[in-house]
């Protein structure tokens, strides 16, 4: 029914896509802390999901269900920001600090590591001192 | 002009997720639609923020570029990932933003999470807090692209 050329380019979707989802997965499992991980997944939100409603998107042809996937999209990629910040910030307020790599750990061992905790401490209430964690 | 245009883009959404253009559902359509312009009076008695942004042409060219940046980070992410030597180097540190209008901060905010390599941890008043999967993709931030494209959007 479709095309040669569409349903090619749709197959080329889906690898692409259904790689890219592995690939998150591999990430999440090699990235070393919990902010890292919220990149890998990044991959497989905005970029493998996509790709597999868009290989959806030329096998069904036009109609309304091309602009339904269409729609799917758009709340995909706008509710994903929304997801990975809440994610982020409850993290941070629950004490967890990231990961700032293994130059801090080696270097002085704990010395350094203390140093560094402490700056980015310093450095949050002095945010918290400017009063506003809202879009303002 | 605010009222209206939400009644029509909510009309509209409503006939694309349907598919039925029968009488009767057309007029299911109109009174749903008003039963939520309805409701949306009633709170905008609470809360007058601007929440509704009429597409403009440059949002959409915006939105075309964020896209295109978006599968570059992708695919740096994904050479990273892949790499056997894992190299990734993470960082945390505030990140000046001049945009002072709500929208084209939050535009800003948002973009920057949404493409991978890049988090908004924290928004503040003169900064944002960002994490980053390595120092290129910060400079690539500080470097300002992003920003110049969204103030040019004049929001």
């Amino acid at each position: 029914m479709t095309p040669l050329v569409v349903e090619l380019v749709s197959d080329l979707f889906f690898i692409a896509g259904g790689f890219l989802c592995v690939t998150g997965g591999v990430g999440l499992l090699r990235f070393p802390d919990f902010f890292t991980r919220i990149h890998a997944s990044g991959v497989t939100e905005t970029l493998a999901a996509p790709l597999l409603l868009g290989g959806v998107m030329c096998r069904t042809g036009w109609s309304l269900d091309t602009a339904k996937l269409l729609l799917v999209i758009i709340f995909l990629l706008a509710t994903n920001p929304t997801a990975a910040h809440a994610m982020a910030r409850a993290a941070l307020q629950g004490g967890l600090k990231p990961w700032l790599g293994a130059a801090g750990e080696e270097g002085n061992g704990e010395q350094g590591n203390g140093e560094q905790g402490n700056g980015e401490q310093g450095r949050r209430d002095a945010g918290e001192g400017e009063g506003s964690s809202s879009l303002r | 002009m605010y009222y209206p245009a939400i009644a029509v883009t909510l009309y509209l959404f409503w006939l694309v997720l349907s598919g039925h253009f029968s009488g009767f559902f057309l007029l299911l359509g109109a009174i749903s639609s008003l039963l939520v312009l309805f409701c949306l009076r009633r709170m905008d008695r609470v809360d007058r923020s601007p929440g509704f942004v009429p597409p403009a042409p440059g949002l959409f060219a915006y939105g075309a570029w964020l896209l295109w940046s978006v599968v570059r980070s992708n695919i740096d992410v994904a050479r990273r990932i892949w790499d056997p030597s894992l190299p990734i180097d993470p960082q945390w540190r505030p990140l000046k933003v001049a945009l002072t209008k709500p929208f084209g901060r939050a535009l800003y905010a948002n973009s920057i999470t949404l493409t991978p390599g890049t988090l908004t941890t924290d928004v503040h008043p003169g900064h944002f807090n960002i994490h980053c999967l390595s120092e290129a993709a910060m400079e690539e931030l500080e470097e300002g692209e992003m920003e110049r494209r969204i103030r040019r959007l004049g929001r």
